[in-house]
């Protein structure tokens, strides 16, 4: 349970941490807040050679809100974004996401941008970044580029980050209007999901104007539903049918069996989560224009 | 693999020593230090036993390399009651409360809820109910824990 021998940097610039990146390339891995990525090591899952420690860029710390959206440096760690006025006020079903990565001590040192990049699929930040369609800011030597969330997740615990490239940055964009909730099943709290869904709708009078819905511990990545969203999409309130969107949303995923839990009790989960959540935000109320 | 010189309060004292990179805080604090009051647990983050404060926050030191600790301020359950041998409130919470039993657990838990009970915080019953889920006892069905939280949170007697 000792991690493997590696090298460590903490380098003091971003520039600093950049060109360390393209200098080692795959034999480096960043260390953000450590919360997934030291206890892979541990369990010896990940040997990188090189470990580049991001702690002293403060330049990827914050959270600014302007005009269009809301601005999460990369290394703004769960319980700082939990204690943001602002995330409170502009994305409150970012803290409901949030309550349930990890525990109280993780979410001290675990960061956004960590849970982003490394992809857990049953973890709620990227699920979360999925549904909200984040623009996610990576950088490198090379220069700087934006990628939205539904380009960034390529397969298990692979993303389009290169080798070379940073996250530095997250942004959220939601609509004023949208109603935005996260339901999970998990063993205990502060486990992973074994089932969850982030669902992100637009309302329009007794419609759904738009829907986006990403599944969590799902399938081998963060899932969106295509199917379900094109059936809610339109949809009247008044006659909507969860539990047939459940299976339209089901059938977009592809869960894996494991020791925690069948492919049958995912589904069973993911079916009673989905009627729940969506039951639950259809029934608030739009706030008074 | 590199190594490293830090200097890093622990428990007040000013503290420099030369570590490998992936010797963890825990390890640090436990076979460098001698202080043998953080518990090894699970050493993979999973079980709150290794729980210390780094700058004020809990956080688990299984989880975080010695060599991120440079210039921090650490502090483990050795700090935790008065240079007189007088407990900690928190301590004595846990004490009167029976919530300890075995006590592998408890230097954990104490640091966690010392974190929220420190003067300035304000942290709820239910806050802390909710943090304990950070932690694994096996010994006391965690009702004695909470009766602690209670106490601590002036709702209890
Ligand atoms: S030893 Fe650190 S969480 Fe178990
Ligand atoms: S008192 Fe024994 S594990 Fe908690």
């Amino acid at each position: 349970m000792k991690p493997p021998p590696f090298d460590y940097f903490a380098p003091e610039t971003l520039e600093e941490a950049l060109s360390l990146l393209a200098e080692y390339g795959d034999e480096a891995q960043p260390l953000a807040g450590g919360q997934s990525l030291v206890p892979m090591l541990a369990l010896r899952m990940s040997r990188p050679a090189v470990l580049i420690d991001l702690r002293h860029l403060n330049e990827l710390r914050g959270i600014a809100m302007d005009g269009t959206g809301l601005r999460l440096g990369a290394m703004t760690t769960q319980a700082e974004a939990l204690a943001s006025q602002q995330v409170a006020q502009a994305l409150p079903g970012l803290c409901d996401a949030l309550h349930l990565v990890g525990h109280f001590q993780t979410r001290n040192r675990g960061t956004i941008g960590g849970s982003i990049s490394l992809g857990e699929p049953a973890a709620e930040n990227p699920a979360f970044a999925l549904a909200l369609e984040a623009d996610l800011e990576l950088c490198s030597v090379r220069g700087t580029r934006i990628i939205n969330a539904t380009q960034f997740y390529t397969g298990p615990y692979s993303t389009a980050r290169a080798d070379d490239e940073l996250l530095t940055a997250i942004r959220y964009c939601p609509a004023n209007w949208a109603r935005i909730g996260i339901e999970e099943i998990a063993q205990r709290q502060g486990d992973f999901a074994l089932s969850g869904l982030v669902a992100n709708l637009e309302i329009d009078g007794h419609r759904i104007a738009k829907a986006s819905l990403a599944w969590l511990g799902m399938g081998s990545t963060p899932l969106r539903a295509p199917s379900a969203e094109a059936a809610l999409c339109g949809a009247d309130i008044a006659t909507l049918d969860l539990e047939e969107v459940a299976e339209l949303a089901l059938g977009d995923t592809d869960p894996l069996e494991d020791s925690h839990a069948s492919i049958a009790y995912r589904c069973q989960a993911g079916r009673t989560i989905l009627t729940r959540l969506l039951g639950r935000l259809l029934a608030e109320r739009s706030p008074v224009a | 693999m590199s190594d490293h010189d830090i200097t890093l309060s622990v428990n007040g004292t000013t503290i420099a020593r030369r570590v490998p990179a992936r010797r963890t805080l825990l390890d640090f604090l436990r076979s460098d230090l001698g202080l043998t009051g953080t518990h090894a647990g699970c050493e993979h983050g999973v079980c709150g036993a290794c729980t210390v404060l780094v700058d004020g926050l809990a956080v688990r030191s299984c989880l975080m390399f010695a060599v991120q600790a440079d210039a921090a301020k650490v502090s483990t359950i050795e700090g935790v009651a008065n240079e007189d041998g007088t407990l900690h409130p928190v301590q004595q919470a846990m004490h009167d409360n029976h919530g300890l039993q075995c006590g592998f657990c408890t230097p954990g838990i104490v640091m966690t809820l010392k974190s929220m009970t420190e003067a300035g915080k304000s942290a709820s019953r239910d806050e802390m109910a909710a943090a304990l889920s950070g932690h694994i006892c096996r010994c006391t069905g965690y009702q004695g824990i909470l009766k602690a939280v209670d106490l601590l949170s002036g709702r209890g007697e």
